[in-house]
């Protein structure tokens, strides 16, 4: 018996739709033979076959949306017998729901969910076979993103994740659910930031930041180094927010039951944007005491942690204040939304030579970045916030003492 | 007090002068334990300090010379009878299953059997299919004897004095490995230690290995080498092997949610199986996994040394298992 499964189509390619056939059961076929057309996200694919024989068993309709490897029909080898298999069934597969594998789901993640009140069919797993794990339910509950988000109203009571048809993939392929996953997040970002508007009344305040001094710092630095143990001007800016939290607790902490509650020590989130999506950010835990190597270290860790999915879940519930650098991706200045119940955010845009006038009065092109500040008013006023800006651009013009 | 560096075999051989020095009714018999100072040289030097009366000699016959140990302490004697290895108490499994581990339920509790036996166990030395088996669980199988593994300097210098104040059997099981084993004795060893309970011997979150005896060392090189790739494993050193410690062991297990057991012996019918059994029993709905056990292959241990180190669990096995379970093999 020969299979032919839903190829990858590129390196992004999770799942495909199955567009139409072009062959009939009982339909003998040969080698590079168009057997369907499938769309993916970007065109409508042929799909060949790359062994002769007879089809067999089409098991997927056109119109189903299957991830990549699922098998969409099955092949008789040329001699073997049509009587070998039970009489295939003719075009009118079973429903696919029918043949879908229970899904795994480790007891420990099953009982959280049900405490968390989570709907443990849309959560994707990352355990072993695929298996959904503690931790998946934990990101989920956690809504990926948001630091002690509101927890979730009743078990089951959870309209917004419609139920999604069952995955139709055999076991051993890519976890069916990977899409779902993007639309969790989705609806966990939809969820916190709409909080977040709705709540938090924010106030914003940028600054620029000379970098001459830092930049020349870390070049220096770096040039005595491996590659591989170089830093970044990233580590730097963390590192700097973190210490300016020491001396302006009001915006290191969170807003509950209408009070501010400081927080004891620095967990300085790092927004970190997956590549199917969405974002994370992860606590770099006391980000305020660590030296700059280490923030350097931790900070790879998390990013590469966050896009393999394996965050821990003290990661995701403690950060204190968030810091998210859109600089890499050209932007001047972030004004970034505060992640309920933390009561500030602090933005870098691009590093980038910009006209900058000196002490001395000379006009030169000096490296800068425009810091922005996204605060809680309930919880500071602008005249601290404009205090903590300039304390971060203060510990910048002393990189070595970071 | 500073601690004092010594091997495995010294901290054994300290217990048994202490033993001998703080009790009249202890003495010492078996295969060459005297003249020729123990076939793993424990009891090298015991002949000379404390006469032959005291450091006997005996027979080949494992039959007779545990027989003769399970008469001594029901007489009233504190018997400490080495076998010279696991592998050879077969030859005296119905004196220690049937007499030694019986008579104080036969007995309607007017016997009780105050009888220590030490033995070798373990493969890992290319002494071939006869000479290296590990039996431990055929005696954590059985009620009425207590059975002791200690993998560590500390407890093998440590268990023999509380072995000998229990009232019931008690089997002591040295890894033939482990004799050279090299260790700081710590400062505030107790020679009153705990024999009731395991040992949490590294601390870590994301899944509890389980070893003992011979695999304890094994387990711990597999966990450092796990902390290299972010996986955070937990150490449990059994120690005793019956009556198990389970409360130890759950309460891990409820922690990290995942558990791999590592065990010398063979899978089928293993202590391995037992812990598995166990844990999904008592702590089903706090796996995050399913458990997994490193095991040796079901075949008579080989001589050739490629295929023996190729039979027994080996660390890169233990941290192969443990990614799996962690769901980190991808």
């Amino acid at each position: 018996m020969l299979e032919l499964r839903l190829p990858s189509l590129g390196a992004d390619m999770d799942e495909g739709k199955l567009l139409e056939w072009k062959v009939r059961p009982g339909e003998h076929v040969v080698r590079g033979q168009v057997m369907c057309v499938v769309d993916t996200a970007k065109a409508a694919v042929d799909v060949e076959i790359w062994q002769d024989g007879t089809v067999a068993e089409l098991r997927v309709q056109p119109g189903e949306t299957v991830p990549v490897g699922t098998i969409l029909a099955t092949l008789l080898a040329p001699g073997e017998s049509a009587a070998a298999p039970p009489p295939p069934a003719p075009v009118t597969a079973p429903p696919a729901a029918a043949r879908a594998p229970r899904r795994r789901i480790s007891p420990a993640a099953r009982k959280r969910a049900e405490e968390l009140g989570v709907a443990v069919d849309d959560i994707p797993g990352s355990g072993p076979d695929g298996a959904v794990t503690l931790q998946d339910v934990e990101l989920a509950a956690a809504g990926a993103m948001a630091p002690a988000a509101a927890p979730r109203p009743a078990p089951a009571a959870s309209p917004a994740a419609a139920p999604l048809p069952a995955p139709v993939a055999p076991p051993a392929t890519t976890p069916a659910a990977v899409p779902d996953h993007q639309a969790e997040m989705r609806r966990a970002i939809a969820a916190a930031m709409s909080r977040s508007k709705r709540e938090i009344p924010h106030y914003y305040l940028a600054l620029t930041v000379p970098l001459a001094r830092a930049s020349a710092w870390l070049r220096d630095h770096n040039a005595r180094r491996p590659v591989t143990e170089r830093l970044l001007m990233a580590a730097l800016l963390l590192k700097s927010v973190a210490l300016a939290c020491r001396r302006f607790p009001e915006f290191n902490g969170f807003w509950r039951d209408e009070t501010f509650v400081p927080a004891a020590a620095v967990h300085a989130g790092v927004a970190i944007s997956l590549r199917r999506g969405g974002l994370v950010a992860p606590a770099l835990h006391d980000a305020d005491g660590k030296p700059l190597d280490q923030v350097m270290r931790e900070l790879s860790d998390l990013v590469q942690r966050a896009r393999a999915g394996s965050l821990r879940s003290s990661e995701l519930l403690e950060p204190t204040i968030t810091v998210t650098n859109l600089g890499d991706a050209g932007a001047d200045v972030v004004h970034a939304v505060i992640y309920p119940p933390q009561v500030a955010i602090v933005g870098f845009g691009a590093v980038a030579p910009r006209p900058w006038v000196d002490e001395d009065g000379e006009l030169r092109a000096v490296p800068t970045v425009i810091a922005s500040l996204a605060a809680d008013h309930r919880v500071s006023d602008g005249h601290r916030g404009a205090l903590f800006l300039a304390e971060i651009r203060d510990l910048l013009q002393h990189p070595e003492s970071l | 007090m500073s601690p004092t560096r010594m091997s495995y075999r010294e901290a054994l051989r300290a217990a048994l002068r202490e033993a001998m020095q703080r009790d009249p009714r202890v003495f010492l018999m078996g295969e060459d334990v005297g003249r020729y100072g123990g076939t793993y040289a424990v009891s090298k030097g015991l002949l000379e300090e404390f006469g032959a009366e005291r450091i006997r000699d005996t027979p080949l016959s494992e039959l007779a010379f545990v027989g003769a140990g399970i008469g001594a302490a029901l007489g009233g004697m504190r018997p400490i009878v080495e076998v010279m290895t696991v592998n050879f108490s077969l030859l005296a499994l119905d004196q220690i299953v049937n007499t030694a581990a019986a008579l104080r339920h036969m007995s309607g509790g007017q016997f009780s059997v105050p009888l220590v036996i030490r033995m070798a166990t373990g493969a890992g030395r290319q002494l071939a299919a006869q000479h290296s088996h590990s039996l431990e669980n055929w005696y954590a199988h059985i009620p009425g004897i207590r059975v002791l593994a200690p993998a560590t300097i500390e407890d093998a210098r440590a268990m023999l004095w509380p072995a000998l104040r229990d009232p019931d059997p008690v089997v002591i099981f040295e890894h033939a490995q482990l004799y050279n084993l090299e260790e700081d004795l710590p400062a505030h060893w107790e020679s009153n230690a705990d024999i009731s309970h395991a040992r949490v011997r590294r601390n870590g979150t994301d899944l509890s290995l389980l070893a003992w005896g011979g695999c304890l060392g094994k387990a711990l090189e597999a966990a450092a080498l796990l902390e290299g790739e972010g996986i955070s494993a937990e150490v449990i050193d059994l120690r005793v092997l019956r009556p198990l410690d389970m409360d130890t062991v759950l309460a891990s297990v409820r922690r990290t949610h995942r558990a791999v057991v590592v065990d010398e012996g063979w899978r089928s019918g293993s202590l391995a199986g037992e812990l598995l059994a166990r844990i999904a029993e008592e702590s089903f709905y706090d796996l995050d996994a399913a458990p997994a056990r490193v095991c040796s292959q079901e075949v008579p241990i080989p001589y050739a040394k490629h295929l023996e180190d190729a039979a027994l669990p080996q660390v890169p096995m233990i941290a192969a298992a443990a990614r799996r379970v962690a769901g980190r093999d991808a």
